[in-house]
């Protein structure tokens, strides 16, 4: 990701006017896809599939994940707590933080950048290859709208994966430090609601919503734009998944900073 | 009926398109030939208003496409149908969604009226038993006469075909060739097919475009393109061995 960022900063003039007729293309492409809505009955349709295959079918891979992070970010937390002095709480309560602020909402959104994002780039990049959205536009469909708009619907629904992944995270950590031995119960469960403070829970579900719309629009931007043949597709969800990832990482400061700076 | 009036595309420093002018009359087959990179399939595009010319106009029945707002463009669009080389249907619905997909896009029929459409657009283009099946479940030919009828179920005044009968058996391209010409005739459409197979020009072509680098290099009938002196047409026509028997044939019969 860092190579991406250096490559654009020192590359030609030419190659960095491309970098910018990208982004260009990139905002005028979200312009049109509000553009002439299809039809409601037919769009709920592709709603409810897309919500199906983006949100409800990344559920596992999530819960997974959130899981054993949780798990991980306790034992690291226990094991660098080395001093009596130091309350086994903290234990919980560094969980709840790292889990809350940072790994349910951008780790779990970098791991649904691959799997979601190179799945947008792939089906749409096919249909472009196999001139599907050729016959969309032929029928006057405007095809962005039809493609790409009951993808950032259904990826507004991340918020409520991110709050699962928040309550599995936490409840992963909770049977390390139990089950591991590293914290009781009682201090864990003290830990994680000392000094809570639900805006960082706000805060983080206004991540994962700019996040979403993230996900579900740079991957649909490469596949639509794309040109060439299978090798391509390919090609192309490689490239949506490291610009994917680069702009959450970016965005994630810029919002960290403005949100909680 | 389409008047083509000079038009011009480019691609960058790329010249593709160099003042072709031609006129494609309503309830005729006419065919754009000519060899790869010759400019067809952007001509083919500039006609569906997938792109747009850099100079010249194009003219659908009076309309002129240039002067329209994109409503309109939007409208004429339905009016178009368009069968693509590769079929083009789309790969998560049935052969009968496939069909239904305008109707249920750009009309307020009722379930049972696109039903019946669907059934009697299938039945015309011979498809009784693939309703329910998906794309990958059924062969190039039967893909092909899917997309026809996917392209004919809107009633539309305009039917243009890329390559239909490419990656087809000699048997079913000849087929799919009579049943686009017969349904030009039947509805009375201007069909405007983009092909480099001989035999399709032999069948059906009621006019026939010749392209060579971006220009139109000739035009005429598939009765005249054999007797054509203009060299770049008959080295093209007569590039298979069989062809250049019939014209050595053809012209020592002349003489």
């Amino acid at each position: 990701m860092l190579d991406n960022i250096l490559i654009f900063i020192n590359s030609s003039p030419n190659k960095r006017m491309k970098h910018l007729e990208a982004i260009g293309k990139y905002f005028i492409m979200i312009w049109e896809v509000f553009k002439k809505p299809t039809k409601w009955p037919i769009m709920k349709t592709l709603i409810l599939k897309e919500i199906d295959d983006l949100i409800y079918g990344a559920m596992g891979i999530i819960v997974f994940i959130s899981f054993f992070i949780g798990g991980v970010v306790t034992i690291q937390t226990a094991l660098n707590l080395n001093s009596p002095f130091l309350p086994k709480s903290l234990i919980g309560f560094a969980t709840r933080q790292s889990v809350i602020l940072e790994f349910a909402p951008t780790f779990t959104s970098i791991i649904m950048a691959g799997k979601v994002g190179s799945y947008i780039t792939s089906s749409i990049g096919t249909m472009r290859v196999t001139e599907q959205i050729d016959a969309l536009e032929v029928m006057g469909v405007n095809s962005l709208n039809y493609l790409v708009f009951p993808k950032i619907i259904a990826t507004m629904l991340y918020p409520f994966a991110v709050a699962i992944s928040m309550f599995v995270g936490v409840t992963g950590g909770w049977v390390a430090a139990v089950f591991g031995d590293y914290a009781p119960s009682g201090e864990f469960i003290k830990g994680l609601q000392m000094d809570f403070d639900s805006f960082h829970v706000t805060y983080a579900f206004i991540k994962s919503v700019v996040f979403a719309f993230i996900i579900a629009t740079v991957p649909s931007f490469h596949g639509y734009y794309m040109k060439g043949g299978a090798l391509e597709v390919g090609k192309a969800s490689t490239t949506s998944f490291v610009w994917t990832s680069v702009v959450i990482i970016i965005v994630n400061y810029i919002l960290t900073q403005l949100l909680l700076g | 009926m389409i008047e083509v009036d000079n038009i011009h595309k480019s691609f960058g420093d790329h010249h593709v398109l160099k003042g072709i002018s031609t006129v494609f009359d309503k309830g005729k087959t006419n065919l754009i030939i000519g060899q790869s990179g010759s400019g067809k399939t952007v001509f083919l595009k500039c006609l569906l208003g997938l792109f747009e010319p850099d100079e010249g106009n194009i003219c659908y029945n009076g309309q002129y496409y240039s002067e329209l707002s994109a409503k309109e463009r939007r409208n004429l669009r339905q009016e178009m149908g368009m069968v693509f080389q590769g079929s083009a249907l789309f790969d998560s619905m049935t052969v009968e969604g496939n069909v239904m997909f305008p109707l249920d896009m750009f009309t307020n029929q009722s379930k049972s009226e696109m039903q019946d459409r669907v059934d009697f657009v299938l039945k015309r283009v011979n498809l009784i038993d693939a309703h329910k099946k998906y794309p990958a479940e059924i062969s190039g030919g039967m893909q092909k006469r899917v997309a026809i009828a996917r392209a004919i179920v809107m009633n539309p005044k305009y039917l243009f075909c890329d390559e239909p009968n490419s990656g087809l058996d000699p048997k079913t391209a000849i087929l799919i060739d009579n049943l686009i010409h017969e349904i030009t005739q039947e509805y009375d459409i201007t069909t405007v097919i983009n092909t480099h197979d001989m035999n399709s020009v032999m069948e059906i072509g009621e006019k026939i475009v010749f392209l060579k680098n971006g220009f139109k290099e000739w035009e005429g009938t598939n009765k005249e393109i054999f007797k054509t002196d203009n060299q770049a047409v008959t080295d093209f026509v007569y590039s298979s061995e069989l062809f250049k028997k019939v014209r050595q044939m053809y012209i020592e019969e002349r003489n």
